[in-house]
């Protein structure tokens, strides 16, 4: 997340002072990416070195100092906008090291790291779910399509990325289980059902609700030959 | 402790007879409150289309018992497994769910009428039923005059309309687009929200986080269960 290049974006909407810019910051980004202000007033500060903000006029009665973009800082707040955000070089990722671990270790039981980390995911699914019924609805179901607000939208556009990414694991999760499955089965046999220690006592009734797995467990596969290849 | 609208006890399904015979559905229990909505996921063949057909009592099971609101499907002689259908469950399919030549109101009054209300009283129900959901204005379209979103809220008004508690849903989102699709799933949700019992079919993550709980199936077991809230 780019908070300099985000700052000069607000900051095109006319001149502000750092409490402001931070308040409007995380307005505008679904209060996902809080800012403390000394954080803002700092990179204000190297804004202003590089020649992308001036302050606009002297400080207020209270020393607040508002602060305008430059020539050269709308330019760049243009190009941002422009310019695609790369995504080529993903950030390190827990999951994809573990999951991509489990698979090449023998003794480790790869479905059961899949399985507790998709009960994770879909339980994470749900309480968003819920968290976007409130924002959309608060009260009652939507009954006509909502007219958003500039800061709704932002809300929830914060909130559908972060869905988006869960229901994204989750298909992903669900297509390695499978390259698991294909890969062990013989080739002329129908793949084999998979047993989890959760799956045995699932009867599915809220009594029988298993609990989050425990990630402190430790998971190991069955004393079995491994055939994969 | 509340009853549940349905149950599925430790039902099994086979299909066919010796060599040839699959089982479709193998030990599965699942119990759905009064205020519950809960998915079924699996992959194709996981069985949840026999799921769904057995909670409908659209089909008996093999062995096991199916339980809709405290009668047995296998007890009841066909006419009277008829009109358990007809008056406790309401069903809401991907589409094609409503009678192109009735209105909305005539479309959610239908089941009653068959049921041998009178025609005055079914249009009345089906008129409180739309005011429940905010489409009052509806009530006089046909289905051409609707957007595939308002034909799939108004089925499921048809689902729960009268004494109807339990509404089956299977991939009631089907066509629509995401933004309108999540509308529908609102609306089951606050249905269920309001005391209705609901079982959810659906292959996509993003469409189970709305229920409060998730129930996986593959090769016709349930072998995991997703808790939200």
């Amino acid at each position: 997340m780019s908070v300099p290049l985000s700052l000069l974006a607000l900051l095109s909407q006319g001149p502000a002072y750092g409490a402001r810019i931070k308040a409007d910051f995380e307005e505008r980004t679904g209060r996902a990416f809080p800012l403390n202000v000394g954080q803002v007033y700092t990179t204000l500060a190297r804004l202003e070195r590089d020649g992308l903000v001036v302050a606009d006029g002297g400080p207020d009665d209270e020393g607040r100092i508002p602060y305008r973009l430059t020539d050269a800082g709308r330019a760049e707040v243009g190009t941002w906008w422009e310019r695609p955000v790369d995504r080529t070089e993903p950030a390190r990722d827990e999951l994809v090291m573990k999951l991509a671990l489990a698979v090449a270790t023998p003794d480790v039981d790869a479905h059961a790291v899949i399985q507790h980390q998709r009960t994770a995911a879909m339980a994470h699914l749900q309480r968003l779910t819920r968290a976007k019924l409130a924002l959309s609805a608060p009260g009652s179901p939507p009954q006509t399509e909502p007219v958003p607000t500039p800061t709704s939208l932002s809300d929830e556009v914060v909130l559908e990325h972060r869905l988006y990414a869960v229901e994204s694991e989750l298909r992903w999760l669900d297509h390695v289980e499978g390259l698991l499955l294909h890969r062990r089965a013989p080739q002329s046999a129908p793949a084999p059902s998979v047993t989890l220690p959760s799956a045995a006592s699932a009867t599915a009734a809220p009594s029988a609700a298993r609990p989050a797995p425990d990630p402190s467990t430790p998971i190991s596969r069955p004393a079995a030959p491994d055939t994969r290849h | 402790m509340t009853e549940p609208i349905l149950q599925l006890i430790d039902c099994t399904r086979v299909h066919g007879q010796g060599e040839t015979a699959v089982r479709a559905l193998d030990g599965v229990s699942v119990q759905v409150q009064p205020g519950e909505l809960v998915a079924v996921m699996g992959p194709s063949g996981s069985g949840k289309s026999t799921l769904l057909n057995l909670a409908g009592a659209l089909d008996l099971p093999t062995s096991g018992q199916v339980v809709i609101s405290g009668q047995s499907t296998s007890q009841l002689r066909p006419d009277d497994l008829a009109a358990l259908r007809r008056r406790k469950v309401g069903v809401v399919f991907q589409d094609l769910n409503l009678i192109p030549s009735l209105t909305a109101a005539e479309n959610i009054g239908l089941p009653l009428e068959l049921d041998g209300r009178r025609v005055s009283e079914a249009r009345r129900a089906a008129v409180g039923a739309l005011h429940e959901l905010g489409l009052d204005d509806l009530a006089d379209r046909y289905p051409d005059q609707m957007s595939g979103g308002q034909q799939q809220r108004v089925a499921i008004a048809r689902a729960l309309v009268g004494e109807r508690r339990l509404v089956l849903a299977d991939e009631p989102t089907g066509a629509l687009d995401s933004v309108t699709g999540d509308g529908v799933l609102a609306v089951l949700r606050a249905r269920c929200d309001a005391g209705a019992a609901g079982l959810l079919v659906t292959h996509e993550a993003r469409h189970a986080g709305w229920a409060d709980r998730v129930i996986y199936l593959r090769d016709g077991k349930v072998v995991d269960e997703a808790v939200g809230r």
